[in-house]
């Protein structure tokens, strides 16, 4: 469990955070830029201390104003990964991760130095400097040097935000290996919806310094109320389903879920794998009766539940599946030419190209 | 013609003023650190006034910090009597006292160097390594020496040089003793005072130079290595 209660004045902007949950996983917490979410991991991590409130994280108080209890950063034993990978420039990549891993208590070293290096492919990196290293692979060495440390939580705030693309890409893949992998729990920040999609399991909106809402992924991206905050551009539902099968003629991997079965390219997944897939507003289309001779390989009946307000020549509008949340986007006139209004009976159109492997994600394992 | 071999009497001045700028820099090298760490780190009632007093021997003359020691580590000075009471070390007209006039005047030098490279020292680096379980001791013995050790060495190798050419408060405190205090500067002087000495003093202010070149062209080997080595 993770509990906390915190609040802190830092000149004109204040940030008072109140949420409990469960810590298993990744927690991700979402919110622009400002809105507070390094101050929330500094004040987990003992680098900023809040002026009122109470941390406790898995039934241990690491900080209580009203007792004056403050545990200094060295003896909270949670993991940091910083955006800037902050490896020691005088120590090569060996002596960075043997930092942590000496100073943890020899009976809690549960994570060694070995698997480390293997899960994280940092053989080739062992005898370099930090200096010698590129941004991804600085992160990868920053991963595996706060994981060594055998934290009980691992916060990493916004460790893919100084990479471009393509390392973002790179050090992805090693963030979900280990999330499956090790059991640490992870507060993962970031501005960046697809990678919450990808990773999360659980997500804390925080807004202006205070939580505006906690819930599992796909709830709070299908809320309405909370578009502000989770962003239009990238409006999207998150899916949660299992895999049926292959297609191996046309590279395709059917799905199942609660509004039928979905067809996207090739995962490489076993059957019965549950998967968590995002599906972009953008990349669903409505129609009133099922469309003959389209190349629509997905095609659902459903129910509109609720049809965004914000004003413009785009409107988006949520639909019920069987009990599964999808949106779609469409124009205004379109809007008016079917005349949805929520009730309305429609057919959701999702071409199966717009789903590809980094809309994908693990099944929560909330629920 | 210049002879090359030194004479006893410059071989001794020379051993000397080694012996006594060694000594002044590796008995001030930890009070440096802890200042310039004071200094760079810490903010306390009277940190003005403690800068102006690492700082003063920069600017009074030298003659005046050579007469403020004698008159605290003479013999009947506090100091100088409490040291002799209990230790039986006496600092007045001894090549220790020069060692002492040495580090005091260079002192300014050696923690200005070192509190530059100190301010240099990324924190976010030392909070990294708090978070990976290391104490505040810890982290600046593991972190934060290290990188600063650039600056350490620079400030010990300018404390070294200065200490090699001091003078004023040299003769002012230990006087010009030979054998016991007659460093390479009071030699010179000694020498320019006497008739007949343009030769050895000229000497002796050849060797004074190649000492200073030599003991600059160190540190900036030294220093690249060191820079070499943090930054590979």
């Amino acid at each position: 469990m993770l509990e906390v209660t915190a609040s802190k004045r830092l000149g004109e902007f204040v940030a008072d955070f109140s949420f409990s949950c469960q810590a298993y996983g990744i927690t991700a917490v979402f919110g622009k830029s400002g809105a507070g979410k390094t101050t929330l991991v500094n004040m987990l991590a003992g680098l900023v201390q809040p002026d009122e409130g109470r941390i406790c994280v898995a039934g241990t108080p690491l900080f209580d104003a009203a007792q004056g209890l403050d545990v200094p950063v060295e003896r909270r034993r949670l993991g940091y990964v910083f955006q800037e990978g902050r490896l020691f420039p005088h120590l090569s990549v060996r002596g960075n991760l043997h930092y942590g891993l000496r100073r943890a208590p020899p009976d809690e070293r549960r994570i060694g130095f070995d698997q480390i290096v293997t899960l994280l492919g940092l053989e080739a990196l062992l005898g370099r400097r930090p200096a010698q290293l590129s941004g991804g692979e600085k992160q990868r060495v920053a991963l595996g040097r706060a994981l060594l440390a055998n934290p009980r939580l691992l916060l990493m705030d916004e460790p893919l935000a100084a990479l471009d693309q393509p390392r973002k890409q790179e050090v992805l893949p090693f963030i979900e290996r280990l999330r499956d992998e090790l059991a640490v729990p992870i507060v993962y920040v970031s501005h960046a919806m697809e990678e919450i999609v990808r990773l999360a399991d659980r997500l804390v909106l925080i807004s202006e310094g205070r939580v505006e809402a906690l819930g599992p992924v796909e709830d709070l991206t299908s809320r309405l109320d909370l578009r502000p905050l989770t962003g239009r551009y990238e409006a999207g539902a998150v899916i949660e389903g299992r895999v049926l099968g292959h297609d191996e003629a046309f590279g395709l991997t059917a799905l199942s879920f609660a509004g039928g079965t979905l067809r996207v390219p090739r995962l490489a997944l076993g059957r019965g794998a549950e998967v968590r897939v995002r599906i972009r507003a953008r990349d669903v289309a409505l129609a009133l009766t099922p469309p003959e001779g389209t190349s629509f390989l997905n095609i659902f009946p459903g129910v509109v539940r609720d049809i965004g307000r914000e004003p413009g020549p785009q409107v988006d509008v949520l639909l019920d599946l069987g009990g599964a949340a999808l949106w779609a986007r469409v124009t205004a006139r379109s809007r008016h030419a079917l005349s949805l209004t929520p009730g309305a009976r429609v057919y959701a159109l999702v071409k199966a190209v717009a789903i590809d492997r980094h809309a994908l994600g693990r099944a929560s394992p909330d629920r | 013609m210049l002879e090359l071999t030194l004479t006893p009497l410059e071989r001794e001045a020379l051993a000397l003023s080694l012996r006594v700028a060694l000594w002044s820099m590796v008995l001030s090298l930890p009070f440096g650190v802890l200042t310039a760490w004071l200094l760079a780190r810490r903010e306390f009632p009277g940190k003005a006034l403690f800068n102006g007093l690492v700082h003063l021997p920069l600017v009074v003359p030298p003659v005046v910090v050579g007469y403020l020691l004698l008159v605290l580590f003479g013999r009947r000075g506090p100091l100088g009597a409490w040291l002799y009471d209990s230790f039986g070390l006496t600092l007045a007209f001894s090549w220790r006292g020069a060692a002492l006039a040495a580090g005091v005047m260079a002192f300014p030098l050696m923690v200005r160097a070192m509190r530059l490279s100190l301010e240099a020292v990324d924190r976010r680096l030392e909070a990294a390594a708090r978070t990976l379980g290391a104490g505040p001791l810890e982290v600046f013995v593991t972190i934060t020496l290290p990188l600063m050790s650039p600056g350490i060495l620079a400030g010990a190798i300018l404390a070294f040089a200065r200490s090699l050419g001091e003078f004023g408060a040299t003769i002012t405190f230990v006087s010009n003793i030979p054998g016991e205090t007659r460093t390479l500067p009071l030699a010179l002087y000694s020498l320019a005072q006497t008739p007949g000495g343009e030769t050895g003093a000229l000497r002796l202010a050849l060797l004074a130079v190649v000492l200073a070149l030599a003991a600059l062209a160190a540190s900036e080997i030294l220093a690249r290595r060191l820079r070499e080595r943090i930054e590979a």
